[in-house]
């Protein structure tokens, strides 16, 4: 756990003491040269205000949305995002690396 | 995450505890151990000490579960002795990496809340203050007055302690003199532990330019 995450762990705690659905995401796994380590975390609330990073932005849109479908009555799941392919569209990793991110409501 | 164990992992840091949140990712199941605490899971202990020691987070997967172990460590402190120009970008450099800032100089002139208005502030001597500050293998300590009345006085007390960091501001030629005058108290072991000429060799000239390459010498520290 960096400093950073501190910050991100306390602003999720304002969140859910104001009324709002949050949503907490970890990356639990790395491969190859990924952005930020195992430990770093974005929080995102219902409106889809977030704060903090599992990546260097290429993935957190994706998470945000994967947030919203826990907001409504999803479960905590893994998510992997790995080298992104621009002609499919996908989401990915332009560094090559490969993450696993845990997301999971705050409740 | 459950909110009541988010509350006891902001409730730690605040005591100043290293905190572990065990998540078994496939059932969701959460528990809150403090440093040292067993999982009362087999094999997994060991790896949990590992992650405390390194300040890093794992998933590991024991018995075909997949368990992962988030740390949350103390916060970092940074002491600094010498309300001088360089503490006042210290401060903002230091405060901006989540370390808590204590600066400590018994000059009122020098430390007041006009000139570090987001500062903790003791106008003390060092040795009146440090004791009560909880000096841990979380903490650095800078001084930055050149005044071996102060600076000495803070010196004396943190080699004697487990910080991961001591800077010491001065010359080459301030620099020798304070290692003669500490070695009529200290071991040669100890002394090394002070980093001095302060800082990592950028080319600093202005105070905010010193500041940086102190805060960044702190960072290799701690990192490397």
């Amino acid at each position: 756990m960096l400093s950073d995450d501190i910050n991100v762990i306390n602003i999720a705690n304002n969140w859910k003491k104001n009324g709002k659905k949050v949503a907490l995401a970890t990356v639990i796994q790395t491969w190859g040269s990924a952005p930020r380590a195992v430990g770093s975390k974005l929080v995102i609330d219902q409106d889809g205000n977030f704060e903090g990073s599992v990546s260097g932005g290429c993935v957190e849109g994706s998470v945000i949305n994967e947030a919203m479908e826990l907001f409504d009555g999803g479960r905590s799941k893994v998510l992997e995002f790995g080298v992104s392919n621009e002609m499919a569209w996908e989401v990915g990793l332009a560094c090559g690396g490969t993450i696993k991110v845990y997301i999971s409501e705050l409740n | 995450m459950q909110k009541s164990n988010l509350d006891k992992i902001i409730e730690n840091q605040k005591l100043r505890k290293s905190v572990i949140c065990l998540t078994n990712i496939d059932t969701d199941e959460e528990t809150i151990l403090l440093k040292g605490e067993s999982s009362k899971i087999e094999d997994l202990d060991q790896e949990i000490a590992q992650c405390v020691r390194y300040d890093s987070s794992k998933l590991v997967n024991v018995n075909g579960n997949n368990y992962f172990i988030d740390v949350y460590n103390p916060p970092l402190k940074l002491i600094i002795i010498g309300a001088v120009h360089i503490a006042q970008y210290l401060v903002d450099f230091a405060q901006n990496l989540s370390f808590d800032c204590k600066l400590i100089d018994p000059r009122e002139g020098f430390a007041n809340k006009e000139r570090f208005p987001n500062t903790e502030i003791y106008n003390n001597w060092p040795d009146e203050v440090m004791e009560s500050m909880g000096i841990d293998n979380r903490t650095a300590i800078v001084t930055l007055t050149h005044d071996p009345k102060i600076d000495d006085v803070a010196l004396d007390f943190v080699l004697k302690k487990d910080c991961f960091y001591i800077g010491s501001l001065g010359s080459k030629k301030t620099h020798a003199a304070r290692i003669e005058r500490m070695s009529a108290k200290f071991s040669n072991e100890d002394i090394q532990k002070i980093h001095g000429p302060i800082g990592i060799d950028i080319g600093a000239r202005s105070p905010s330019e010193i500041a940086l390459s102190i805060i960044s010498e702190i960072i290799l520290s701690l990192r490397k």
